[in-house]
């Protein structure tokens, strides 16, 4: 493959550009060959990886700048082959969506979160970053209900805003130290805290974290599976990148691991449940890579790699539950495990690996964390870890499956998955348990020489002892009334902020934001804006995103302008 | 609390599975099984414990039975707070529609 790439001159092309390209011919195919064509796209662009060399290539030069488009190396290639996975996973979970809109914008998104992992230097991460943004938020505006219109638009103020704080970094960066290079950066200067920030909003740190929960729930099924693969993976990987060893992320990191614990527990969307559960797995990853040593940093990557898959069979179970039920709501849920026997297993499979269960994934990649905060001394860091590892199994690995399929019957009965969802699982199963039982492939993944025995005695009884006493814990509860009954509510979190007394200002600044868009719009992009129109026009006959394509235009061209005239004027002031 | 929202309930609808479609662990003799069951793993995980040597350099680890009371207490705990969180942060499904 990578000699057909060569022959065209592409030897170095980031191999998240041939998803994006090869997302776009999408539309025009249909049936059997756009589905074939679908699961070939990730399977060619992973070939042409497997045949790069390490190493940073792909360099243009841009201004005075050097781009390094293409970085190949140890940890850019692991979130790579997971991201990969991931992409090829959740085009069969949706290959019976008939909408190729979702399929395009699903792989788009894909594509840029590869891109950005394989970015060299900042301004390549930077278009990436944003891109990852924009295509994602179609995956939500795609379920068409207010709620989701809502949050989406919610969602990419946030996204977007994320991608500006870190060109503002960027461009400090460029001026502190006269590169553009992505590498270690320092916590101490302006640009290392800015470009913290923009990825603590990604990666959804405390009181950043709230688009997660949010927007996640409201996507398409099949979107919400795309989503939980990607973003916050982006992050922990520019996170390790970037500040690792930085020791505040540990005190992050914990409060993380912790918090949306409680949540969780008390969430009645089950996929908001999952939201909040792979916050707090973030939190794992954020505490490994601020620990810093090469155990806690093979830690983070390694626990990326089999979260991402996990938390995919996770959103992909409950997402099939939704798609057959038409609810998430574990209020209205139970005794699905008659009508979806194998999505009931796939389900148990995920929860299994969540919780850490020896012979799933999660047990080989969360001991590596937990073993480096200990050998570091750090016990308070471990002791919220175990802590955190209980919750996962109360609010993951028991109440999500025991809610969905067994509890009270709920007399709800429905068809099994469709065949390509159970494939999806099946896929996502296999892995799972594989790296729980053999974790030698991933470990000769991680981005150091770690050598580490998951299955000693101790490792294997201690966490059995923690896992089944919560277990026990849960027993006793539920049979006694104390534990929490599953109620048809919300609660608030950070959201409330922007939602209730932000609301009113909000709309204001939006209708002057709308007012002054427009103005600008009709001067300074008028051409694109048509080319753009002509696009709108053959999203659907009955108007496609009708009510949301005007505000994603926006914002999209707001982030194009805002990049161009500030790297422009940037240049002209150094120049 | 329920009341002072415009009150959220459990949403269950109390349907009573037909005798045609009971499983095996529909029939709650079945459910008690498995729970002591559950019961004599956790004697055991106890008892076996003073035999697992651990290497770790907490000291709290090497305590007996550390990790199952930690899994017990720590559930227990999270159930309790959780459920006190309610009280001040859920709201009836429709809060937030404009």
């Amino acid at each position: 493959m990578s000699e057909l790439f060569s022959s065209l001159g592409l030897g170095e092309l980031n191999p998240g550009v041939i998803v994006i390209v090869g997302a776009l011919l999408i539309p025009f195919l249909s049936g059997v060959v756009r589905s074939a064509y679908m699961l070939a796209i990730p399977v060619i662009a992973f070939v042409h990886l497997s045949g790069l060399p390490m190493g940073d290539l792909g360099q243009v030069g841009l201004f005075d700048m050097t781009l390094t488009t293409l970085r190949v190396d140890k940890l850019s290639f692991l979130f790579g082959t997971v991201f990969f996975i991931a992409t090829f996973i959740g085009v069969i979970y949706a290959l019976h969506v008939g909408d190729w809109m979702q399929h395009v914008c699903g792989l788009i998104y894909a594509g840029s979160a590869i891109g950005a992992v394989f970015a060299g230097d900042f301004v390549t991460l930077f278009v990436f970053w944003e891109l990852t943004a924009i295509s994602s938020v179609f995956l939500i505006w795609a379920s068409r209900t207010p709620s989701a219109d809502a949050a989406g638009l919610r969602y990419l103020v946030i996204q977007i805003g994320s991608g500006v704080i870190l060109l503002a970094g960027v461009l400090f960066y460029y001026r502190e130290t006269g590169s553009i290079a992505f590498n270690k950066l320092d916590v101490e200067t302006l640009s290392g805290q800015l470009i913290l920030v923009a990825f603590g909003i990604k990666c959804a740190f405390p009181l950043l974290h709230n688009w997660l929960q949010d927007a996640y729930p409201e996507a398409t099924v099949t979107g919400t599976v795309m989503l939980s693969a990607f973003t916050t993976k982006l992050a922990i990987y520019a996170l390790a990148r970037g500040y690792a060893g930085t020791e505040m992320l540990i005190t992050i990191g914990a409060i993380m691991a912790a918090f949306p614990v409680f949540h969780a527990l008390i969430e009645n969307n089950l996929r908001r449940v999952l939201a909040y559960s792979l916050n707090s797995q973030l939190g794992f990853m954020v505490i490994g890579i601020g620990i810093g040593t090469e155990l806690s940093i093979s830690g983070a990557a390694a626990h990326a790699f089999c979260s991402t898959i996990y938390k995919a069979l996770l959103f992909m179970s409950v997402g099939a539950v939704l798609y057959r039920v038409g609810t998430a709501k574990a209020s209205e849920l139970g005794g699905l495990y008659r009508s979806m026997p194998w999505t009931t297993g796939f389900c148990a499979v995920g929860a299994a690996s969540i919780s850490a269960f020896p012979l799933f994934s999660g047990f080989v990649s969360k001991s590596l964390i937990m073993s480096a905060a200990m050998k570091e001394g750090y016990l308070w860091v471990w002791l919220v870890l175990l802590f955190a590892s209980v919750g996962a199994f109360q609010h993951t690995g028991v109440k999500v499956p025991y809610s969905a399929f067994f509890a009270q019957d709920s007399g709800k009965r429905c068809e099994e998955a469709p065949m390509n969802m159970l494939i999806a699982m099946g896929i996502a199963a296999f892995l799972c348990i594989g790296i729980g039982v053999y974790p030698a492939p991933l470990y000769a993944l991680l981005p150091y020489d770690i050598s580490y025995a998951p299955y000693t005695v101790e490792h294997v009884v201690t966490q059995v002892q923690l896992l089944i006493f919560s277990a026990l814990a849960f027993t006793v509860m539920m049979r006694n009334g104390i534990y929490p009954p599953e109620l048809k509510s919300v609660n608030l979190d950070t959201d409330w902020f922007y939602r209730r007394p932000g609301h009113a200002l909000a709309q204001f600044a939006n209708r002057f934001r709308v007012y002054t868009w427009s103005f600008v719009a009709d001067g300074v992009v008028n051409g694109a804006t048509k080319a753009y129109n002509i696009l709108h026009r053959h999203a659907g006959p009955d108007g496609l995103f009708g009510r949301t394509w005007p505000t994603g235009t926006m914002a999209f061209w707001t982030t194009v302008m805002l990049g161009a005239v500030v790297i422009a004027g940037f240049f002209k002031i150094s120049g | 609390m329920a009341a002072d929202h415009g009150g959220p309930d459990d949403g269950h609808t109390h349907f009573e599975t037909p005798e045609h479609e009971r499983t095996w662990i529909d029939d709650p003799k079945n459910v008690n099984k498995i729970v002591y069951a559950l019961y004599a793993v956790c004697a055991l995980l106890v008892l076996i414990d003073p035999f697992v040597h651990k290497h770790g350099k907490f000291e709290i680890e090497h305590y007996w039975g550390f990790y199952a009371f930690y899994g017990f207490v720590g559930c227990v705990a999270l159930v309790l707070v959780a459920k006190w969180m309610r009280t001040i942060l859920m709201r009836p499904e429709d809060y937030y529609d404009e």
